[in-house]
C-alpha cells in the first residue's frame, strides 16, 4: 500500500514505529499529488519544503504528519486567498489559531486547498481558480465549500485536512465524497485567522478517512483562545477516548424523513438501515415527526431555516466582507466575482434602514425558535440522525445560475448549524453505479461532541462504507 | 429537483420584487461597482431569493426574543495591555499594500476640495 492511503492514526503509530521515514510518506504523498491533483484541481498551493519540517516533528503528539488546509485558514508558510482573485498572491503576516495550534501538536500544512470563493457556495464551483472535482468520480461536484479538503482526503491526497462551515461547509463535501467531517459546536475552535464569513456561525473543524482522525485533529485544534472573544474557556478532552464507548443505551432520534426531499429517496432507505445497525448495538432509536411549529416531541421543518440562514448569512457576509478596500491588501472590489457580489449586496439590503426589523430581526426571532426546538430535543436525546444533505454529489455545473444552490443542498443542516450545534458526518451508503456516497449526519447538542464521535465510531466500526476504517 | 417548502402557504405570498435601479441603489450602498447586465442578473437573483426568505414573515415571532449569539457569553473582556506577539513592523504591515509610498498606504481621495 502507497503510504499516502494511510490514516492519521496509522501514520502517527507507524511513523514513531520507525516502520518508514517521513521521507517515504511525503514522496508518496507527492507522487499522487503530481499525478492526480490537476485532474481534480484540489491544492492551491503546495508547500515543497514541507518534508524538511517534518523530521524534528517524530516526538510530538502527531508525529510530522502532513495536513490538508482550506484555503481561508491564514498561513504564514503560504499564500492565503480564500478561492478568490481579490486575494491573489496574499500572503499572510500571521497565522490561524487554529492551524498554529495543529501545527505546534507537531503537523506539517502541506497545502492550501481549493473552495467556494469566499466559502460561498456548496460546490466549490465558485472559486476563482477554477472548479474541484470529486475524486469519487470526476463528472460530479464534491460539495462544498470545504470541496477541496473533502476531495484531498477522498482522493488520498494527504493525511489529514481541516475545512470550516457555517451550514453544510464540513459535513456535505464530507458526505459527496464519502469521506468524514465534523462541524465542532460554534466556539469550540477559534476564528483567530479563518477568514470570516458570517461570524455568528463560523466554525472550524476536522475532514478525514475516519472518525478517529477527525477525533485526533479536533483535539489539536479545540480550545480557548484569547483572541477569539467567542471560543469558551471549556476543558478540551481528549476525543479519541469517546470512540470506544458504543451506543448502547443512547437515545437517538431520526429527523425530517418525512420532508420531500428525504421521503422514497435512496436517503431514505440508508438512513432507516443506520437506525437498524444502531437498534442493534443497543441503541434506542425514534421516529421525530416533523412540524410547522416545533411543538415539544417534534422536531420543527428545516425550510424556515433556508430563510433564516439565507438573511443572517448575507448580512453578517455584507459587513465582514466591507473591509477587502484594495488599500492594506488585495485587490479593489471591482474584483468580486458574482456570488460574492450577490451576497454583499443582499446582505448591504437586509441589514439596511426599513429593512433591518422585517428581515434581520425576524430572521433572528425565528433563530431562536430553532434553538428552543433543539434544547428540548436533546432534554430527550443524546443524539439526533439524519442526513447533512438531500441526496447524492449533482453532476458538474449544477450550481450555475441558481442564487439558492447551497441553501438547498445545506438545508438539513442549516436548523442545527444557526443554533451552534456541532454534528458529524459519515459515509452511510454507496451507488455502485456511480461510486457517488451518502453521509449519514450524526447531530449532538452544544459541547456534545464526544456523543457524537461515541456514536459515528460505532457506526463505523459495525459497518462497511468506509474503506480506510476496516 | 429539491423542494424549497413542503409547505403549502395560508395565503399567497406578496412578492418582494427588485428592479435594476433598486440594484444600482444598493451596489452604491455596498460600494460595488456592476455592469448594466449584471444589475439584471442581481436583480432577478434578488426577487428569487426574497421570495423564500418572505416565507418567514408566516411564522409567529410575538414576543420571542432574536438569537444573536448561541453559546451565551456576554461581555467578554480582556485586559488593557499590549501584546507585543501580534505587532507587526512597519514593513510586515505594508508588505501586501498594492499602493504605498514612503511607509505609507495610498488611498482614494473622499472628500471634495
Amino acid at each position: 500500500m502507497k503510504l499516502n492511503h494511510l490514516t492519521v492514526k496509522d501514520a502517527i503509530t507507524k511513523l514513531k514505529k520507525k516502520e518508514f521515514s517521513h521521507a517515504e510518506l511525503y514522496k508518496d504523498l507527492h507522487d499522487a499529488i503530481a499525478e492526480k491533483n490537476s485532474l481534480y484541481n484540489i491544492y492551491l498551493s503546495l508547500d515543497a519544503e514541507a518534508v524538511s519540517k517534518a523530521d524534528a516533528l517524530l516526538d510530538t503528539p502527531l508525529a510530522g504528519i502532513p495536513i490538508a488546509v482550506k484555503d481561508n485558514f491564514l498561513t504564514t508558510v503560504l499564500p492565503t486567498t480564500a478561492s478568490s482573485f481579490v486575494l491573489k498572491g496574499f500572503r499572510p503576516p500571521f497565522d490561524s489559531t487554529a492551524t498554529k495550534k495543529l501545527q505546534k501538536a507537531g503537523s506539517v500544512v502541506i497545502g492550501k486547498t481549493n473552495m467556494d470563493a469566499w466559502a460561498h457556495g456548496s460546490s466549490t464551483e465558485t472559486s476563482d481558480f477554477g472548479p474541484t472535482k470529486n475524486p469519487r468520480n470526476p463528472e460530479y461536484l464534491p460539495g462544498g465549500s470545504s470541496g477541496g479538503s473533502a476531495a484531498a482526503i477522498a482522493a488520498n491526497l494527504t493525511i489529514g485536512a481541516i475545512g470550516s462551515e457555517t451550514a453544510g461547509s464540513i459535513r456535505q463535501p464530507a458526505s459527496w465524497c464519502g469521506v468524514v467531517g465534523l462541524k465542532p459546536t460554534y466556539g469550540r475552535v477559534s476564528r483567530y485567522g479563518v477568514i470570516a464569513m458570517a461570524s455568528s456561525t463560523d466554525s472550524p473543524g476536522p475532514i478525514g478517512k475516519t472518525v478517529e482522525d477527525c477525533a485526533i485533529m479536533l483535539t489539536h485544534m479545540a480550545g480557548h483562545d484569547r483572541y477569539d472573544g467567542t471560543t469558551l474557556p471549556r476543558p478540551v478532552p481528549d476525543y479519541t477516548k469517546a470512540l470506544t464507548k458504543g451506543v448502547k443505551g443512547m437515545k437517538m432520534g431520526i429527523c425530517y424523513m418525512d420532508h420531500p426531499n428525504i421521503k422514497g429517496t435512496d436517503l431514505d432507505t440508508a438512513i432507516l438501515k443506520a437506525a437498524k445497525v444502531f437498534e442493534e448495538m443497543g441503541a434506542r432509536v425514534d421516529m421525530i415527526p416533523m412540524s410547522r411549529d416545533g411543538k415539544k416531541g417534534t422536531i420543527l421543518a428545516p425550510d424556515y431555516a433556508i430563510g433564516v440562514y439565507t438573511v443572517v448569512q448575507r448580512s453578517e457576509v455584507s459587513s465582514n466582507l466591507a473591509r477587502y478596500d484594495g488599500v492594506r491588501y488585495g485587490a479593489d472590489r471591482s474584483v468580486f466575482a458574482h456570488e460574492a457580489k450577490n451576497r454583499i449586496m443582499l446582505g448591504t439590503f437586509t441589514l439596511s434602514k426599513g429593512y433591518a426589523d422585517k428581515y434581520y430581526v425576524r430572521a433572528q426571532q425565528v433563530r431562536s425558535l430553532y434553538r428552543k426546538n433543539f434544547e428540548d430535543l436533546f432534554s430527550t436525546y443524546d443524539v439526533l440522525l439524519s442526513s447533512p444533505t438531500p441526496g447524492y454529489a449533482l453532476p458538474s455545473g449544477a450550481s450555475n445560475g441558481d442564487p439558492l444552490f447551497g441553501e438547498l443542498q445545506d438545508m438539513l443542516v442549516e436548523p442545527s448549524s444557526l443554533v451552534g450545534n456541532t454534528g458529524i458526518s459519515v459515509p452511510c451508503w454507496r451507488n455502485p453505479e456511480t461510486n457517488l456516497f451518502l453521509g449519514l449526519n450524526i447531530m449532538g447538542d452544544q459541547w456534545q461532541e464526544e456523543k457524537i464521535l461515541q456514536a459515528a465510531a460505532a457506526y463505523e466500526q459495525a459497518t462497511d462504507w468506509n474503506e480506510w476504517a476496516k | 429537483m429539491l423542494h424549497y417548502s413542503n409547505f403549502r402557504y395560508n395565503e399567497p405570498m406578496k412578492d418582494t420584487t427588485f428592479t435594476t435601479s433598486d440594484v444600482r441603489k444598493i451596489a452604491g450602498l455596498a460600494n460595488i461597482p456592476v455592469t448594466d447586465e449584471e444589475a439584471q442578473d442581481l436583480a432577478e437573483g434578488f426577487t428569487k431569493t426574497l421570495k423564500v426568505v418572505d416565507t418567514l414573515s408566516e411564522v409567529d415571532v410575538t414576543g420571542v426574543t432574536p438569537t444573536n449569539q448561541v453559546t451565551g457569553l456576554e461581555n467578554v473582556f480582556r485586559e488593557d495591555e499590549i501584546d507585543k506577539t501580534r505587532i507587526f513592523t512597519q514593513e510586515e504591515a505594508l508588505k501586501n499594500g498594492k499602493r504605498v509610498h514612503k511607509g505609507f498606504f495610498v488611498v482614494d481621495q473622499v472628500l471634495e476640495q
